[in-house]
């Protein structure tokens, strides 16, 4: 947990005074990702490098896991908190290995234990130990110096970790395949961190709390959810983008949204016995057709059922697309878009059919989280849940 | 394995033409002439390697610590004065270095080491003060947020990162010392210089010519050999010709 009380820095420049942070009060909750977002200039990274005491504050206090560090020898301070940096700083004349190995080799573990836990590290990010630890930071791509950058600064598995802008150089494809890496790792590990960031998107991502500045001041800390849904200012709207509501589509699981399908027909169902039972169950367009290990194989829509005799299996439409579970909300607002559809199945790892996800399931569930009942919302819009 | 045979075509016409020379030498009697001296330029040559050595090392010593000094943000607003003095140092010709070296120490072999050592310690000075101010502010930024101490920082991430820099200063300087040491005969150091400048005054070129091969021999052993350290002791990361 980092704790900041008051925090303030004050620059005496020529241009004379600048207040870069102005009594900040922030609280980070023991393994969240708290990311510090803003324009340039607002006082994030200042506040970010206060922590570590790479700017000394001007006054204020800051509290790691309720300790005061106010007067803590600085080497040792920084010893305890994992840092990571945009130009990723490893150092060119050492190889990967004696990278890693800086922080536990400093802290006094002997030599087969940081060796070790190099090894390991490395083969957390997917890098081979055998190929990658004698090699020289120049010998590898941007991503993986950054992969590195990120283990060393976990290397002697510090409670705390500040990360300033630690993916901002990297291509957009490597960036999002970085992240994921990160948050998968983030979920082993529950580290404290703090992350700046000025791209909103990624803040969305990453962050359980993410925290505006502007002019060295904190405008609003919230969860993404909250900060989208309700932003306090005109600022911090004009920040977050006028797609806000989009954005929040990414913070939602389609296990989050996803309506039971109690109805089916199998191949060998009649028409009729399909039209009957959208009926039953209010289906206005289709019911899907699953085969004998209840998976959906496709669907019968009404148009078809009204019009013709016949049994399921030989009137039925191929599938276009399914989804997963765990896919987020934008992935699956694209994968309608792409298809034209306004409702997809949800399949479970083995292919069984577990639901449907609806356009308007979609949109009930973001409105709902305006903040009005919630619960009471749920219930009106989301008749057909079962959970 | 295209480098090794391309070398190897070199090689032939290389080995043919010394030989020629050498034959050409032999017959018009230089190098009997030359070895005439032998006493002298093996008397002659420990002495300029004893200069060169001493003087060199003084310099390296002092210098490569004065430069590190130079770097230190404390020292930063007396570093840019202290460079200018420097620069300005080595507009003074060497010989005029010698020169002022003996008006204060008179003749001898102190003079010539000193008179060496202020030549040669300049370039290693400026390229460690340089090297060192050049080392990227994101791995100092990252050094000292990974919680290493000043020490540690500069041992273990400045220097190293400097020290291709550093060891092309020690390369000029100890390049500049073994071209000057001849010079220092004249203010009564000895060395090779004694050869060279004896046989320019009794019109003996065997004379000068053992001198002045021997000092070219030497530069380029000299040359070559902190070449060598370069390649061995700069880090694979950092070191160019390793790359």
């Amino acid at each position: 947990m980092i704790t900041l009380d008051n925090l303030t820095k004050i620059f005496d420049t020529e241009r004379g005074v600048v207040t870069a942070a102005d009594h900040i009060n922030m609280e980070v909750p023991q393994g969240e990702i708290c990311v510090l977002l803003g324009p340039s200039g607002c006082g994030k990274t200042t506040t970010l490098k206060m922590v570590n005491r790479i700017i000394t504050p001007t006054s204020g206090r800051i509290m790691i896991d309720g300790q005061d560090t106010t007067d803590q020898d600085t080497v040792s301070l920084r010893r305890n908190i994992g840092y990571v940096i945009q130009q990723i700083g490893l150092f060119p004349n050492m190889t990967i290995e004696e990278n890693i190995s800086i922080v536990p080799k400093l802290i006094g573990w002997d030599k087969s234990r940081y060796l070790k836990r190099a090894s390991e590290l490395l083969e957390m990010v997917a890098l081979d130990p055998a190929i990658f630890l004698k090699r020289y930071p120049n010998e590898l791509s941007g991503g993986q110096q950054q992969r590195v950058g990120v283990i060393r600064a976990l290397a002697a598995d510090p409670p705390v970790m500040l990360m300033d802008e630690p993916f901002g150089a990297i291509d957009p494809i490597n960036r999002e395949v970085i992240q994921d890496e990160f948050l998968k790792l983030h979920r082993e590990l529950k580290k404290t961190i703090m992350f700046v960031s000025h791209d909103i998107d990624e803040a969305v991502k990453m962050a359980d709390r993410i925290a505006i500045f502007k002019d060295g001041k904190l405008i609003q800390y919230d969860t993404p959810d909250d900060l989208l849904s309700h932003p306090i200012n005109d600022f911090v709207k004009g920040f977050v983008g006028r797609d806000r509501a989009l954005k929040r589509l990414q913070l939602v699981t389609v296990a989050e949204v996803l309506e039971s399908e109690s109805s089916v027909v199998t191949a060998d169902d009649s028409l009729a016995t399909a039209l009957q039972r959208m009926d039953a169950a209010g289906y206005e367009r289709a019911i899907i057709l699953v085969d004998g290990n209840k998976r959906p194989v496709g669907y019968v829509s009404r148009s078809v059922a009204t019009t013709t005799n016949g049994n399921c299996g030989k009137h039925s439409f191929n599938l276009r697309t399914v989804v997963r579970p765990e896919d987020d909300l934008r992935t699956v607002a694209s994968k309608m878009f792409t298809h034209d559809a306004t409702w997809l199945p949800c399949v479970s790892e083995h292919g069984k059919l577990m639901g449907t996800v609806t356009q308007r399931g979609i949109t009930h569930h973001l409105g709902a989280t305006y903040k009005t009942s919630r619960v009471e919302g749920h219930d009106l819009q989301h008749m057909r849940v079962a959970t | 394995m295209k480098k090794i045979k391309q070398s190897r075509f070199f090689q032939l016409p290389v080995l043919i033409g010394a030989l020629l020379l050498g034959v050409f030498l032999q017959r018009s009697g230089l190098i009997d002439g030359m070895l005439f001296y032998w006493e002298d330029i093996v008397y002659l040559t420990k002495q300029h390697i004893q200069l060169t050595v001493i003087s060199g090392t003084l310099a390296i010593v002092v210098g490569i610590p004065l430069g590190i000094l130079l770097s230190r943000p404390r020292f930063i607003k007396i570093s840019e004065w202290a460079m200018q003095g420097l620069n300005i140092g080595t507009t003074i010709p060497t010989l005029a270095i010698l020169a002022l070296s003996m008006s204060l120490l008179g003749i001898g072999f102190l003079p010539s080491v000193f008179g060496l050592f202020i030549a040669s310690l300049l370039p290693i000075v400026r390229n460690t003060y340089t090297g060192l101010l050049g080392v990227p502010a994101h791995l100092k930024e990252s050094a000292s947020g990974i919680g290493m101490s000043p020490g540690q920082m500069l041992l273990s991430v400045e220097v190293p990162n400097a020290a291709y820099v550093i060891f092309a200063g020690i390369r000029t300087a100890l390049a500049i010392n073994v071209g000057t040491v001849p010079l220092a005969f004249l203010i009564g150091g000895g060395g090779l210089g004694e050869l060279i400048f004896t046989g320019i005054d009794l019109f003996d070129t065997e004379m000068m010519l053992a001198g002045a091969l021997m000092t070219a021999l030497l530069a380029i052993t000299v040359d070559i050999l902190v070449a060598a350290c370069t390649y061995l002791m700069v880090p694979r990361g950092v070191n160019p010709s390793r790359a």
